[in-house]
């Protein structure tokens, strides 16, 4: 039996952390909520996962305070074991418009676009197949196209078509999960998804 | 697709379920974390914990209850009874919840809705509805519909939406209780009157009541007793849905309440 990872989940406040720490918990993780790089660098995490809430944003300015993008940047140039959650995937990529055009951390490219309120309820809440694309080990031993639980009004384009894990219909296809190495991250909520949640959280800690 | 929801909900008065819950493998009926784990082996989409006891004293009760269910059931959660501040909005949120519901204070104070939608975003503000029929309308009630309201319900749930509601908790007064059915002409009004989703409540009684309710503009359907009495089984609800061509998750594998996984 492998170690169990050493996962640290970082706190900047945005949104609540306890239902992704609870769910990592209970999906073998061994886990620390870090709310600076100091802390996280006194864990020595072997796994680092960003949730996250709210406005894309304020989201970033949240990090750039707290000095998390170098680190950010650095974990992620290194291919260490990584998942971005809803806002915390929404981050990875170039930009977004959500309220004005704001710089992400760039490390995939692509954008963040709004939904159309003229094509459909927005935000979309509510459970939705992930249809897998391609093969990565965040997949194993779930099915094809399994439910999980989304909450957002804001999706990724992007013209990276290796990058995608999975796709979801909402107003035509689009990426709900992405990664590439040991770098992923997934536009719904595992934490709230039941059995197929913690089964991907179990799958990122193998990473 | 986005699939349909089916919401079990608790009643809850001073950190205890209330209506009775009624299953042979729960060794406390009365326990809420415990009510919410069998519910989220049965196959629940969603579970929503009310406090109809709703008094100050209990609030911090109400949101330890909720931590400790966020803590061992995964699966989104949405609170309400009672909560009149974007603070509290805040400690529920923090306990876990991901959605609360407002109901009288948003009708004595409807900026409430605005300001949570600004804080926390739109997807975690539920505006819950209480109404009953006058003719060809409905009229609102507050109070855990004690007390009538001037408000017409169709033009409260837009100005709700447009305030910032990002969901209605719709409970007809009129069927609650009776078994006879989801109020399908209020549904069919509602749904198309606001764009945010639309959750059923009152009425349920028969399978095929979620059908007609879903049919009807739901989004997602809402029941207590029904579910706590044995009444309508989870397993059987999902399985008669999806064999209907409904979009609900598929069922899930067999599973028997005596046993305690998870």
């Amino acid at each position: 039996m492998p170690a169990s990872p050493r996962t640290c989940v970082i706190d900047y406040d945005m949104g609540n952390i306890h239902s992704v720490s609870k769910a990592l918990e209970a999906s073998g993780h061994r886990v620390r909520v870090v709310a600076s790089p100091e802390e996280m660098a006194a864990e020595s995490p072997t796994h680092l996962v960003l949730p996250g809430v709210g406005a894309f944003g304020e989201g970033k300015i949240r990090l750039e305070q707290k000095g998390w993008i170098p680190v950010l940047e650095r974990w992620l140039k290194e291919n260490r074991p990584f998942l971005g959650i809803c806002l915390g995937m929404q981050l990875l990529f170039e930009r977004s418009q959500e309220f004005g055009t704001h710089q992400g951390l760039g490390f995939f490219s692509g954008e963040i676009v709004p939904f159309d309120p003229s094509r459909g309820k927005v935000p979309q809440i509510g459970w939705n197949e992930v249809v897998r694309k391609g093969t990565h080990p965040l997949w194993t031993a779930l099915p094809e196209r399994p439910d999980f639980y989304f909450v957002h009004s804001y999706r990724v384009r992007t013209s990276d078509t290796g990058l995608v894990l999975g796709e979801t219909d909402y107003q035509g296809l689009y990426p709900s999960m992405v990664g590439r190495g040991r770098v992923a991250a997934v536009q719904f909520h595992p934490e709230k998804s039941q059995s197929a949640g913690l089964k991907l959280l179990e799958n990122f800690g193998g990473l | 697709m986005l699939k349909k929801r089916i919401i079990p909900c608790l009643d809850m008065k001073g950190g205890r379920v209330v209506k009775g819950v009624c299953f042979e493998s729960l060794t406390d009926a009365g326990d809420p974390v415990e009510t919410a784990a069998l519910y989220d082996r049965m196959g629940a989409d969603e579970l929503c914990f009310l406090d109809i006891g709703a008094s100050v004293e209990n609030r911090g009760t109400l949101f330890e209850i909720v931590e400790q269910t966020a803590s061992r059931v995964f699966l989104p959660l949405t609170v309400g009874g009672g909560i009149r501040t974007t603070d509290e909005i805040r400690k529920a949120l923090n306990a876990g919840a991901d959605k609360v519901s407002l109901n009288s204070a948003a009708l004595s104070r409807p900026e409430l809705l605005t300001e949570g939608a600004i804080r926390f975003g739109s997807q975690c503000i539920v505006l819950a509805v209480d109404v009953k029929r006058e003719g060809e309308s409905w009229r609102v009630y507050s109070h855990g519909g004690t007390r009538p309201t001037d408000r017409d319900a169709l033009e409260w749930i837009v100005e709700g939406a447009r305030r910032g509601a990002g969901e209605i908790l719709l409970t007809s007064m009129d069927r609650d209780g009776t078994k006879t059915g989801y109020d399908t002409d209020l549904l069919r009004a509602v749904s198309r009157a606001v764009d945010v989703p639309l959750i059923a409540s009152g009425g349920a009684g028969s399978l095929d009541d979620f059908r007609l309710a879903f049919e009807s503009g739901a989004d997602a359907a809402l029941a207590a007793s029904l579910f706590h009495f044995g009444t309508v089984d989870l397993r059987d609800l999902r399985r008669f849905l999806f064999g209907q061509g409904l979009a609900v998750r598929p069922p899930m594998d067999t599973f028997s309440p005596g046993d305690d996984r998870g």
